[in-house]
Formats: C-alpha cells, structure tokens, sequence
C-alpha cells in the first residue's frame, strides 16, 4: 500500500509541479499533433515549431502524439487537447478518415484544425499543408541533375513501379518543364520497382546500354539509394551522378563518397515551422478558403487550392554541406 | 513456503472465508488508487473537473471494458482470449463491406454482432471441441481474423456509414452521458450478477479452481467455456460497432494491441491470471483508473511512454502486494 501511495504522490507531484509551470500568460497554445512520439522525423519539425513559437513570442506548443501510430491513440490525444481548450490543432494523420470525427468536434468547439504531412479528409480540418507539390517536385528532380551538368548531357530515370501514381505525376511534370533545362536529353525511364535488387539491376542495364549516360534521376528512396550503389560497384563515381529524392540518413555515406553530388526531400523543420505559423494566423482571424494565401513567416505564403490544401515549398536540397547534419534527424 | 500454501484453493466467494477478505480489501485498495488518481487529477489541472471533459474521457475506455468483463469470466475459468481485438477488426470490415451495398444501421448492428458471435464460435470450437490451449487457438485466431481484414481492405478504408450508426460511438443519452457510458454501466451490472448471483457464474468460478472437480461434480465444463468463448466474440462485435461508429470509418489496423490493453485491465481489477477468482467490481475500477490516468496524463500533455511505463508500475504493484501481505502477515503470526 505505502509502495502505491508513494509512487502516486509522486505522480501527483510531478502533475503539480508541470501544471505550475504550463499556467502563466495568456499564450496562444498551438497543438502540434504527430503519428507517434519518438520518430526523427517528427522531432525535427517540432523543433521547426519551437522556432515559430519563438519567433511568434506569444506562442506555447504542445508536441503529442500517441506510443504507437494508430488512429485510437491520437483520438484520446485529440480528446485531451479539446479538454485543455487549445486554440489550434496541426495533425500529422495516421488515419484520414478515422480522426475526421474527434477533429470536428474539436472545430465544434472552437479550436482551429489544419492538417500538415499527412493529410485529413475535408470535413476534418480547415487546411492541409502538403510539403511540396508534383510540378515543384517535377522541377526539383530535373533541376538537380542540370545544375550539375552546366554542358548537357544524357540523363535517365529509375522510378518506382510502371504504375505507382507519385511516381508518374512527378515525371510527367518533370516532361513538362524539360524544355527549360537546355541540352538535358531525357533517354530513359526504367522501373526498378521500389525493390533494392531490381532497382540495382535496372542501372547496371542503364550504364552498359547508355555509354554517355552523366545522371540517373530516382525519385523514390529505394531507388536512388541502388541506383547510388551500382553507380559505386561499376566505377563510375564521378561520371555519373545519381540524384532525385532519397532520405538523408539512407544517402549521406553515398554523397560523401561522390556517387550523389545532391538530392532532394521535404524539410522537416520547415514542415513544422510553417504548420505553427499557418495554425497562428488562422487563430488571429485568417479564414482559409480556396484561393487564400496564408502566412508562413520566413517560408513566404501557402496559396489553398479547391480542397483547401496548400503545398509549403521546393523540395529541400541535401548535399554534402548539410546531409551529415540531417542524416542524423531522419 | 510450500507452492501449496499460496495457492487457494477454497472458491473464493465475495461474501465469505479468508480468500472473501483479501478480495475485499482489493477492491478497498483499487477504490483508493482510484480516488488518490481522482484528487490528483483534479488538483493537477484545472480542466479534469469538467463534466464534458469527464464524459470525452469516457471513451478511453468504455469499448475496452465491455471486452474486460467478458474476458475477465474467460481468464477466471482459467483460459484467455487474445483475438478479441482481431474480432473487433474482422467485425469492422464486415460492417464496412456491408454498407458498401447499402444496409442499413440495423441490418450493420446485426453484423457486427453476427461475425462477433462467429468468431467467438470458432475460438469456442477449436478450444472445448478439440481440447486445444486457448492461448494458442487464439494467438492463431488473432492472426487469421486480422489477416481476413487486410485481405479484403488492403491499404483502403471503409467509409460513407450512415447518419443513424453515428449514434452508437458519438451520441449522448442524456447530458453527458454517452451511449457507450450508460452500455457500460449496464453491462457491469448485468456481468455482476452473471458471475456473482447465478449458477453460470459459480461454475465458472468451479472450473477455474479446479476443473477436473467440477467436472466430477456435475459442471458442463465444455458446454460453460464454450459459452464464455461465445460471450466474448459477442463484446468484441459489440466494441467493434461502438469503435466503428465512433471514427466513422474501417481501417484493418482497427483496435490494434487492445487485447493486452483489455487482458490488463482485468488482471489489474484482481483477476487471478491463473484463474478461479476475480470479480466484476474489481474490472469496473481497473476501468476507471485506466482511463483516468490516460486522460488526466493527457492532460498534462504526458507523452504516451510514460503513462504506459505507470499503468505497467500500478499492475506490478497491485498484483505483488497481496503477495507480499501475505507473506508479512504469517511471518508476523510465527
């Protein structure tokens, strides 16, 4: 008995001693709602809304998010910010449909919804902040391999599967841009199929068939990384760079050793800052409709399309100036 | 110390003998845990007292629970069910496929139940039909009725219930009472008097201490585990009509891990892992305090870890207590 009630004063006593400290000032409390606690990824953008919170100044953040990533777990975590009368919710979705009733009832009460990474159905949030979009990630990926290539050259894509949606939007608006890319011949598109073998087999098909071939473009994490790896194994660092988009952590052993001069993904950090700022200017009285333009402070503004949802930013580059940093984060 | 000495072997009866005390004293010992966690609550934020928080709390647990008392007769015959949140998800889908050709509410509650009842079946065939563990069956059950989902949704979703079906997971009795709330009350009272004031509930309090006795004695043994088998696949349907309808949609992940959450509850409300005793009240109040701390630490803005790390402190020491009384209490009559 003694054992319980010590443990459970203690508990209180930890509760007390949280609560005194949460109570001062008339702070606006943003909820930064995450899949599950404990991920790099979403570590990183709650450092993000740390940032805004102090830029802001009259900001308090409230970083929670259920153990595991299951829709159950963020609804008691939902049920528990209404309680506490936050002004604003930003969720990263384990579930598009499953929250849409805990989030309307939050907005039933009052407490501004927007949905950013992952998004929520409609009826659920008032926003949704994509970290980028296909014609900005279609530009990004032909854009790395130019800078590159100041003369021109031969390039090839190693995609997905023939039939992954993201993968074919982001190349057919890649198409789309080409021509502003002088000299660039796009000579290939190969289907590595998100599988580490296939995809290192499709470049070594690449490299024997394309004797002048200067970048391969991967735009699938699986991807860049064995196409980077059969890239090294034939020799050709320095010949051929890879590029495209790819996890930091996965890709910073290959830009370190040339194989990868630079690729692309979103920013976490700057997800998080700019799903504060959004979640901010809405509860000073911004409305988010279609066609509004919302402030992300020193992300520049989200225009909102007919779904209300908004694409932050380009793709983020990682080269070897900075993948070292962020490799560590996710 | 012999083994012999700790293990009762009296059938414990709540209104008699030594085994009657210490249950007592258990539920005295979980009213306490639960007020202290209460007042705490209450002075740790200022939002907890609130009727309409309370009730929003409420359904951190209620769906668990009505699973909790059905499982809490299974374990004290001395078996376990760990399929019932596959159940839940297997039910879901069920409900799901269903209103994609347009049934309606009743025709969905009907479901939800039936494939639970199904299920429960199956589990209660494999167990008392072919004398298998129920720990295995239903580790095996637990993959299958869950595997049946993904098949069917894959990465999709169920969506597009009717209006009415909302009621059972969102609507509200009266005030602040919830429907799941007031299901939950009715179903403690209906299980206390299942398990405490019928013949059903003596047998299985008889199984659970001694099955081969109360097999001699003229108890069912079968037929009685049969039925618990069927009494949770039906709760579990039940919990998956309250769930379903509360997040609007079906996703196979539906409910995933929740037959730990569930087997906690119970052994924290004073169930004998090993069976043979254990009471409803007991459950009520582990229901309670389970979600009482996850709502009054979400309050707080606790991160889930921990609450998971006190709920694990609170069963340890709530089960090692008793243990250690005993021990204190004949040292201290030798």
């Amino acid at each position: 008995m003694m054992k319980i009630l010590k443990s459970l004063m203690v508990t209180a006593a930890v509760a007390v001693a949280l609560m005194a400290s949460a109570a001062h000032a008339e702070n606006k409390k943003i909820a930064l709602v995450v899949k599950a606690l404990g991920i790099g990824f979403f570590e990183a953008a709650n450092k993000g809304a740390q940032e805004a919170a102090k830029e802001l100044g009259d900001v308090e953040i409230i970083y929670t998010g259920p153990t595991s990533t299951t829709a159950e777990g963020q609804i008691e975590v939902i049920n528990s910010l209404i309680a506490q009368k936050v002004d604003a919710i930003a969720v990263s979705a384990n579930d598009t449909d499953a929250l849409v009733p805990a989030l309307k009832k939050a907005m039933d009460r009052g407490i501004k919804v927007i949905s950013w990474d992952s998004g929520v159905a409609k009826e659920g949030r008032l926003m949704h902040l994509n970290p980028s979009s296909s014609p900005l990630i279609g530009n990004m990926i032909i854009k790395l391999a130019a800078d590159n290539l100041p003369e021109g050259g031969d390039v090839a894509v190693l995609s997905a599967s023939a039939t992954a949606t993201n993968q074919n939007t982001w190349i057919a608006e890649m198409k789309k841009v080409q021509g502003n890319y002088k000299g660039i011949n796009v000579v290939a598109t190969v289907y590595g199929d998100d599988l580490a073998d296939k995809s290192y087999r499709e470049t070594q098909g690449l490299i024997q068939s394309y004797p002048n071939l200067k970048a391969i473009i991967a735009p699938t994490s699986v991807g860049i990384v064995a196409a980077a790896q059969a890239v090294t194994d034939a020799g050709k660092i320095g010949q051929i760079n890879v590029t495209g988009l790819g996890l930091p952590s996965e890709m910073a052993g290959h830009v370190k050793s040339g194989a990868s001069k630079s690729f692309a993904i979103w920013n976490p950090i700057d997800l998080g800052y700019s799903a504060t700022m959004i979640a901010y200017d809405i509860i000073n009285g911004a409305e988010a409709k279609p066609g509004a333009e919302l402030k992300m402070g020193r992300m520049g503004t989200v225009k909102l399309d007919d779904n209300n949802e908004g694409a932050m930013a380009d793709p983020f580059v990682y080269d070897a100036s900075n993948v070292e940093e962020f490799a560590k984060i996710f | 110390m012999t083994h012999a000495q700790l293990s009762p072997r009296n059938i414990p009866d709540r209104l008699e003998g030594r085994g009657a005390r210490l249950m007592k004293s258990w539920e005295a010992l979980l009213i306490v845990v639960a007020t202290v966690i209460f007042l705490g609550n209450s002075f740790a934020s200022p939002y907890f007292l609130d009727p309409w928080n309370l009730s929003d709390a409420t359904f951190n647990f209620t769906e668990k629970a009505m699973i909790a008392f059905a499982m809490a007769l299974v374990i004290i015959s001395g078996e376990i069910d760990l399929s019932v949140a596959s159940i839940i998800a297997l039910a879901s889908t069920a409900m799901g496929y269903a209103v994609q050709f347009g049934f309606d509410t009743p025709a969905l509650v009907a479901i939800g139940l039936g494939v639970g009842l199904v299920c429960g079946a199956v589990n209660g065939l494999l167990i008392t039909g072919l004398g298998l563990p129920s720990i295995v069956v239903t580790i095996g059950t637990m993959s299958l009725f869950r595997g049946l989902s993904f098949i069917v949704l894959g990465d999709q979703a169920f969506t597009g219930y009717p209006e009415s079906f909302a009621w059972f997971g969102q609507g509200y009795v009266w005030w602040v009472f919830s429907f799941e709330f007031a299901l939950f009350v009715l179903l403690a009272v209906a299980y206390g008097v299942l398990l405490h004031k019928t013949n059903f509930g003596r047998a299985v309090y008889a199984i659970g201490n001694n099955q081969t006795a109360a097999l001699f004695s003229g108890v069912r043994v079968g037929r009685v585990k049969f039925m618990l088998f069927l009494l949770t696949g039906l709760m579990a349907g039940l919990a998956s009509i309250c769930l379903t309808s509360r997040l609007g949609s079906t996703r196979p992940s539906i409910a995933l891990g929740w037959e730990l959450e569930v087997v906690t509850m119970v052994v924290l409300g004073g169930v004998n892992i090993l069976g043979g005793s254990g009471t409803i009240p007991g459950v009520v109040l582990a229901a309670l305090i389970m979600g009482m701390v996850t709502f009054g630490f979400g309050l707080l803005n606790v991160p889930g870890i921990v609450m998971s790390i006190f709920i694990g402190l609170l069963l340890i020491s709530v089960i090692a207590l008793p243990i250690l009384w005993q021990r204190a209490r004949r040292r201290l009559a030798h």
